[in-house]
C-alpha cells in the first residue's frame, strides 16, 4: 500500500514527466507520443517507489532494471531518468539531435541509466531473461522489470521470451504489458489481435494480474517485488490509454508517432497544468 | 590429416569455462551437433539449451553479456546469422556488448542436408555489421587457438565452423598472431589468400602451380573483419596478382573484403574463388567442392589467368 502523501508526489510527478514527454517530442518535431503517455504512471511507480537504484551510480551492479522493450517509449523513459537524478533536466530538449546523449530509441551506452539498446520491437524482454539468469547464477538479489507493448505482441520473440522465463523459472522477473490498445496502423484487434493476453501468459506459466495502468496504488501493489523468493515469472497487464492527459490525443492512433506542432503543444501543456 | 573444428572449439571451450567462470553457453536444440554438450557436461549450471528459438537465445544472451557474462553462443551458421541477423545486430552489435555467436556447419560442406541448411551468406552479412568481429579458422588447431583470444575482445564475434573434418594446416599454434595473415608459403609470382577450408586448398594449388614454374605466395586470413589490411597490401605489391578462396558467396566475403581494400589502396589483378551468386544442393561435401569450382585446381587455374592479366 502506498502510504500517506505519497500518492498526491506520484502523481505530481506524473504531470511534470508528461509535460516534458510533450515538450520533448514537440522540440525533436518527431516521436512517439501515445505509447509514451500511456505508460508515464507505471514508470513514475518503478523508479519512484519500487526499484532499488542508485541513480547517483548507474552501474550498482545490485540495482533492480527495467528494460523498455517498447522503445518508442523512450521520451517517458529518459523524463523519469532525469526526474530522477540521471542526468539534468535541460538534457532532455536535447531529444533526436545529432550528438545528443538522448537518441531517438534508447541506447545503453549513451545514456545513464539505460539498461539495453531497443526500438526494434520483441527483443527486449529476451534480454530481460537474460538479465534475470545472470542475476540468479551470481546469487545477486536484484529483480528485472519489462515493459512491453500490447501491439509488440504479435512479434513472434516476444513468445519465445515468454516460454524461456516459465521454463527458467525466473521469479525475479515482471513484464509490464502497456495495454493501450492501439498500434500504428489501427486497434491492435483491427491489424492482428494478439488478445486474450491473461489467459496467454497464464498457459504459457506465468502469474497475471490486471491492472489500471493509470491507478497508482494498483500498480504499486502489483509491481512490489515478491516477499519471499518466487520461481514463477509475473506479468502485469496494465489497461492503459493511449496519448493519456492529453484530450485530442487520448485513444487517437494517429498520435501514435507524430509530433504536435507549436499550437497543439500549448494547448497540451495548458492541459497539464492543473 | 584431418581433425573437426567443431571438436576442438567444444574442448578449448571446456578448458576455458575451466578458467573463466563468467563464460556461459547458449545453443539452440543443437548442442550435440555444435558440440556445445561437452561443456553443458562439464558445467551444467552454464549451459542453457533455448530450444529451437534463435532470435530469443542471442537476446538472452545480450542479457547475460550486459550482466557480465561472457556468452559463447552456438548454433548452425544459417540460424546464427540469418534466422537471428536483427537481433544480433540490434541487441548484440549495436550496444558493443561480449558475446561470442560461434557457428558451425558454415558453407556448402554441410552436405546431403541441402540449401536450406548450407550458409553461403554469413560472413557478408555479419561483415557489414558495425563493430562485429568475423573469424573463419583454417583448421582445428586455429579453432581452439581463436576461442581462447576471442574472449576478451571489447565487441562481438562471430566465428564460423564447418560440419566435416578439416586437414590440419597447422601442426600447432606458434605461427599464428591474432588478426593477422598468417603467410604459409613464399612467393612473387601471386598471392593465393584462402579463409576456412580453402586454406589448405591453396596450399595445394600452390603445389600446382610450381609444377608449372610458378611461385605463389599462400596466405591464410583468418580474421575477415577487422581485415589485415596491411599484409594484404603488402602481398599485393609483392606479388602483383591475387586469388582470393572461400567457401563462401563471392558476394560479401574475403573476395570482397580483399577486394574493397586492394581496389583502394593498391590496385592489381583479382580472381575471386568461391561460391557463385547461387544456392547451393545436397551431395557429399567432397562433390560439391568440386561441383561448384572450390578445387586446388580451380584456384591454380584462377592464379593463371590473374599473372596472365597483370602481364598483360
Amino acid at each position: 500500500m502506498l502510504k500517506d502523501g505519497q500518492l498526491q508526489f506520484l502523481q505530481e510527478k506524473a504531470r511534470v514527466v508528461r509535460r516534458h514527454v510533450l515538450r520533448m517530442i514537440g522540440l525533436a518535431g518527431s516521436g512517439h507520443p501515445g505509447g509514451s503517455l500511456s505508460c508515464v504512471e507505471v514508470l513514475v511507480t518503478l523508479y519512484f517507489t519500487v526499484m532499488r537504484i542508485r541513480p547517483e551510480d548507474p552501474g550498482w551492479p545490485e540495482r533492480d532494471r527495467l528494460v523498455l522493450s517498447k522503445g518508442h517509449a523512450a521520451p517517458a523513459l529518459y523524463a523519469v531518468l532525469a526526474e530522477r537524478g540521471y542526468f539534468p533536466v535541460e538534457e532532455l530538449w536535447t531529444l533526436r539531435k545529432l550528438g545528443s546523449r538522448l537518441q531517438g530509441h534508447p541506447d545503453m551506452r549513451k545514456t545513464p541509466g539505460v539498461e539495453v539498446c531497443t526500438g526494434s520491437l520483441g527483443q527486449g524482454l529476451s534480454q530481460a531473461v537474460g538479465m534475470a539468469l545472470a542475476g540468479r547464477m551470481d546469487g545477486a538479489d536484484f529483480h528485472v522489470y519489462c515493459l512491453v507493448g500490447d501491439g509488440e505482441c504479435e512479434e513472434g520473440q516476444i513468445w519465445e521470451a515468454v516460454m524461456a522465463a516459465a521454463h527458467y523459472r525466473l521469479g525475479n522477473l515482471t513484464v509490464i504489458l502497456d495495454h493501450n490498445g492501439l498500434q500504428i496502423d489501427g486497434p491492435i484487434r483491427q491489424v492482428l489481435c494478439p488478445e486474450p493476453f491473461p489467459e496467454k501468459w497464464r498457459a504459457f506459466g506465468w502469474e497475471c494480474v490486471e491492472v489500471d495502468g493509470h491507478d497508482f496504488g494498483q500498480l504499486y501493489d502489483s509491481l512490489l517485488r515478491p516477499e519471499r523468493p518466487s520461481s514463477v515469472p509475473r506479468v502485469v497487464v496494465a489497461h492503459t490509454v493511449k496519448g493519456k492527459g492529453v484530450s485530442y490525443m487520448e485513444n487517437r492512433v494517429e498520435w501514435h508517432g507524430k509530433a504536435p506542432g507549436p499550437e497543439l503543444l500549448r494547448i497540451a501543456l495548458e492541459e497539464l497544468e492543473r | 590429416m584431418k581433425r573437426h573444428t567443431r571438436d576442438a572449439y567444444a574442448e578449448a571451450l571446456v578448458e576455458l569455462g575451466r578458467k573463466r567462470p563468467e563464460v556461459v553457453v547458449l545453443d539452440a536444440d543443437l548442442s550435440v551437433s555444435t558440440r556445445t554438450a561437452r561443456f553443458a557436461e562439464a558445467f551444467p549450471d552454464r549451459f542453457f539449451n533455448c530450444g529451437i528459438a534463435e532470435q530469443n537465445m542471442l537476446g538472452i544472451a545480450a542479457g547475460l553479456a550486459a550482466s557480465g557474462k561472457i556468452p559463447f553462443v552456438s548454433t548452425f551458421a544459417v540460424f546464427a546469422s540469418m534466422r537471428a541477423c536483427e537481433q544480433i545486430r540490434q541487441s548484440i552489435a549495436y550496444p558493443r556488448l561480449k558475446v561470442r555467436v560461434v557457428a558451425s556447419h558454415g558453407g556448402i560442406t554441410v552436405g546431403a542436408d541441402g540449401a536450406s541448411h548450407q550458409c553461403t551468406e554469413d560472413a557478408g552479412v555479419m561483415r557489414a555489421i558495425p563493430n562485429m568481429t568475423v573469424v573463419i579458422p583454417a583448421d582445428a588447431t586455429e579453432t581452439a587457438w581463436a576461442v581462447h583470444q576471442i574472449v576478451d575482445i571489447p565487441g562481438p564475434v562471430y566465428m564460423r565452423l564447418g560440419r566435416p573434418a578439416a586437414p590440419v594446416v597447422y601442426p600447432d599454434a606458434s605461427r599464428l598472431r591474432w588478426g593477422k595473415v598468417t603467410l604459409l608459403r613464399e612467393g612473387s609470382d601471386v598471392v593465393l589468400l584462402g579463409t576456412g577450408i580453402m586454406v589448405s586448398r591453396c596450399l595445394e594449388a600452390s603445389a600446382i602451380l610450381e609444377a608449372e614454374g610458378v611461385e605463389a605466395a599462400v596466405g591464410a586470413v583468418s580474421v575477415l573483419k577487422p581485415l589485415d589490411e596491411e599484409s594484404v597490401v603488402a602481398l599485393a605489391r609483392r606479388c602483383g596478382a591475387v586469388v582470393t578462396a572461400e567457401e563462401h558467396s563471392v558476394i560479401g566475403g574475403l573476395g570482397s573484403a580483399v577486394c574493397e581494400c586492394l581496389a583502394e589502396r593498391y590496385p592489381v589483378p583479382v580472381r575471386r574463388v568461391g561460391i557463385g551468386d547461387v544456392f547451393g544442393q545436397s551431395g557429399e561435401p567432397d562433390q560439391l567442392l568440386a561441383h561448384y569450382g572450390l578445387t586446388p585446381e580451380a584456384i591454380a587455374e584462377a592464379a593463371l589467368e590473374v599473372i596472365r592479366r597483370k602481364q598483360s
